[in-house]
């Protein structure tokens, strides 16, 4: 595991936040990022966009329509970490589709993570049993491959906690990603098994906007991660979105950092 | 590596939220496939319901016009709903019923499978959703009204290129929302295991008729079998029980829109590269970083970015052949069935007939083709008038 993956957790609990790569241009978005690491951010997931992205709401699959159309690439997406990486020691994952990093190659992919300081790779398309083909070449440049726990879980909690890399992203309810006014799933309970088998922090995602929601998440678990209502500020402040991203995220981070 | 391999194509490729759902899937299938009552009921409803079996028709007037090879069509088309869609969806929807679900969902391109879906569900009082791009849901207005009458809510989808791919998209999202009472009745050899093997087991009862239909009528088998292919369900269905018949010919034909080579095609095995896509890795129409093209074909039902699994290992190991046919040449087949046959076939159908018009004359009189007319065209016909430069609408 990367030390800084780690390092994000430790004695505190994490705020983790997500943004789109090029959304809605490279310069943009790099700023955004600034301004979430700036609040207080632990933890920084850099979407690369996809063209069809299955588990994510109409927020996050217009974001990646904005970022595509903006012609961010995967290439485009390691500058930007690495111009991101220059400023920053917090961890850096990307979270993407399977098929971007499979035609990238994994080894050229986990290479050039390894190489910019990219600490790992969320995939929701790459669930336990397939992870296998991608793995080997994750683990030989260091770079951790980040597991989802899904309220379907189950019994597949436990497989799934104890070869668990980096953190655990546990999904808060069904669907997809977006924001939600209540979370309904017993997450005490997921909770409880994942601490049972993981030896790696557990942070939990989709849906959570608000400082309520993120003060009760963070007390479930160690880590609390937004997207898409980071995003929806980027919709609708366009290229200007940073200032509210600081001011948001600072709200966030505060409430899970229990200031 | 998972379950569910075709050669390296196929796999379990889908969000952590269904992957029990779609183990609970496969248990029930082993089990249900297998149950003797299941069998016997799913053989009354093809019986009895959707009309099987399907003819095997000699067409004498094309093979004396072609002057080549025998030409047999297997009348998928004159099945309940039109085409061979119904196989799958009794099937999956009698699975359905099994498991407890009490809704299905599906995807649907020219509107054949989301019409199919909605009449099983209707039959077996399933609730009933169909995601349908709002293009297509423009291009087959009347299937969406055919939809609606059997009782199925339509949602028109507005992401992406707004077609097949995307309803797909839409549908995977509806069933991570809800998978607790409902199955996802995917319409095609494609996706995360094991619905192609699922549809395909459906489907397959196209070739075991044919086959013994053929060997009644002819005493030998075909030299070749074909079939259109988007996803690749019929060409499944007709390939399935040839492909150890090695001397037998499997040929299946792409959607090759404006041409292989304009861009605006949906030839996946022509065009398409390796990847991983809709729960499945096989071959997609992509770009160099992997994201999904937006593909073109006048048929609704073949504009598909990808190709089921076994198709891509059937291609890579040499045992079927893939061929591109553009929309001037299926509509050029539309018309030429229809004028010498009296056969009105979809436009999906058309592309196999189109490339059946080319191979046939190039052939022995000994030789005997099988070609699947996969669908009947009534729903095609406003779009070819206006193909043909006359404004009609349904």
């Amino acid at each position: 595991m990367s030390n800084r993956i780690s390092k994000a957790f430790e004695n505190k609990k994490a705020f983790i936040g997500f943004l789109t790569a090029g959304d809605p241009t490279f310069d943009a978005s790099y700023n955004n990022i600034m301004a979430l690491i700036n609040a207080g951010a632990d933890l920084v997931e850099i979407g690369i966009p996809f063209s069809d992205p299955i588990a994510e709401g109409p927020v996050i699959q217009e974001a990646d329509v904005r970022a595509l159309k903006g012609g961010m690439t995967t290439d485009k997406a390691f500058e930007l970490a690495a111009k991101v990486r220059a400023q920053t020691d917090i961890p850096l994952v990307f979270m993407t589709y399977l098929n971007p990093v499979f035609k990238y190659g994994y080894d050229r992919f986990f290479a050039r993570c390894a190489e910019i300081g990219v600490d790992g790779l969320i995939c929701p398309d790459m669930p336990f049993e397939e992870k296998g083909e991608a793995d080997g070449f994750a683990k030989a440049h260091g770079v951790s491959l980040i597991s989802m726990i899904a309220p379907t879980s189950e019994e597949r909690i436990k497989q799934i906690s104890e070869s668990a890399d980096g953190f655990l992203y546990i999904v808060s309810s069904l669907g997809v990603t977006g924001v939600r006014s209540e979370i309904k799933t017993d997450l005490a309970s997921i909770m409880e098994s994942v601490k049972k088998y993981a030896k790696v922090p557990a942070a939990i995602g989709f849906g959570i906007s608000t400082p309520e929601q993120a003060k009760k998440m963070s007390n479930l678990a160690d880590g609390v991660i937004v997207g898409s209502a980071m995003v929806r500020l980027v919709e609708k402040y366009g290229e200007n979105a940073a200032p509210e991203i600081e001011k948001y995220v600072k709200s966030m981070a505060d409430a899970v950092h229990n200031k | 590596m998972s379950k569910g391999r075709y050669g390296e194509f196929g796999g379990q490729y889908i969000p952590e939220t269904l992957m029990n759902e779609i183990h609970k899937l496969e248990d029930a299938y082993e089990h249900f496939s297998k149950d003797p009552d299941f069998i016997a009921e799913l053989d009354k409803l093809n019986r009895e319901y959707a009309g099987r079996p399907s003819l095997l028709y000699y067409a004498e007037k094309m093979t004396k016009d072609l002057g080549g090879a025998k030409i047999y069509f297997k009348r998928e088309d004159l099945n309940h709903t039109g085409s061979h869609k119904i196989n799958n969806v009794l099937g999956q929807c009698l699975l359905a019923k099994k498991m407890g679900k009490t809704r299905i969902i599906a995807e649907t391109g020219a509107g054949q499978h989301g019409v199919a879906a909605a009449t099983a569900a209707a039959l077996m009082g399933l609730e009933c959703e169909i995601f349908m791009g709002k293009t297509d849901t423009e291009r087959q207005a009347l299937n969406v009204y055919r939809m609606e009458l059997l009782g199925a809510k339509v949602h028109p989808v507005t992401t992406g290129t707004m077609t097949l791919k995307d309803a797909v998209n839409e549908a995977m999202r509806d069933w991570t929302s809800r998978v607790d009472d409902t199955l996802y009745v995917l319409g095609s050899v494609m996706g995360p295991h094991p619905f192609p093997m699922i549809v395909r087991d459906f489907q397959s009862v196209i070739s075991r008729e044919a086959r013994a239909q053929i060997l009644e009528k002819e005493g030998k088998l075909p030299t070749a079998v074909m079939a259109c292919v988007g996803g690749g369900s019929n060409a499944m269905g007709m390939f399935y029980n040839f492909i150890n018949d090695k001397d037998v010919r499997l040929i299946g034909c792409e959607a090759a829109g404006r041409g292989i080579h304009t861009g605006e095609t949906a030839a996946t095995i022509a065009t398409g590269t390796l990847g991983v896509f809709h729960g499945m890795k096989s071959l997609f129409c992509q770009n160099e970083y992997g994201q999904i093209a937006p593909v073109y074909s006048i048929s609704a039902g073949l504009d598909y970015p990808g190709i089921g699994p076994e198709h891509a290992y059937l291609h890579s190991i040499g045992r079927a052949e893939y061929v591109p046919v553009t929309d001037d040449e299926a509509v050029n087949a539309f018309e030429y069935i229809a004028r010498t046959e009296g056969i009105i076939c979809a436009i999906e159908s058309a592309h196999a007939v189109a490339h059946l018009m080319k191979i046939a004359p190039t052939m022995s009189k000994d030789d005997i083709i099988i070609c699947c007319l996969s669908g009947r065209g009534d729903k095609d016909v406003a779009a070819i008038a206006r193909y043909r430069g006359k404004d009609i609408h349904e």
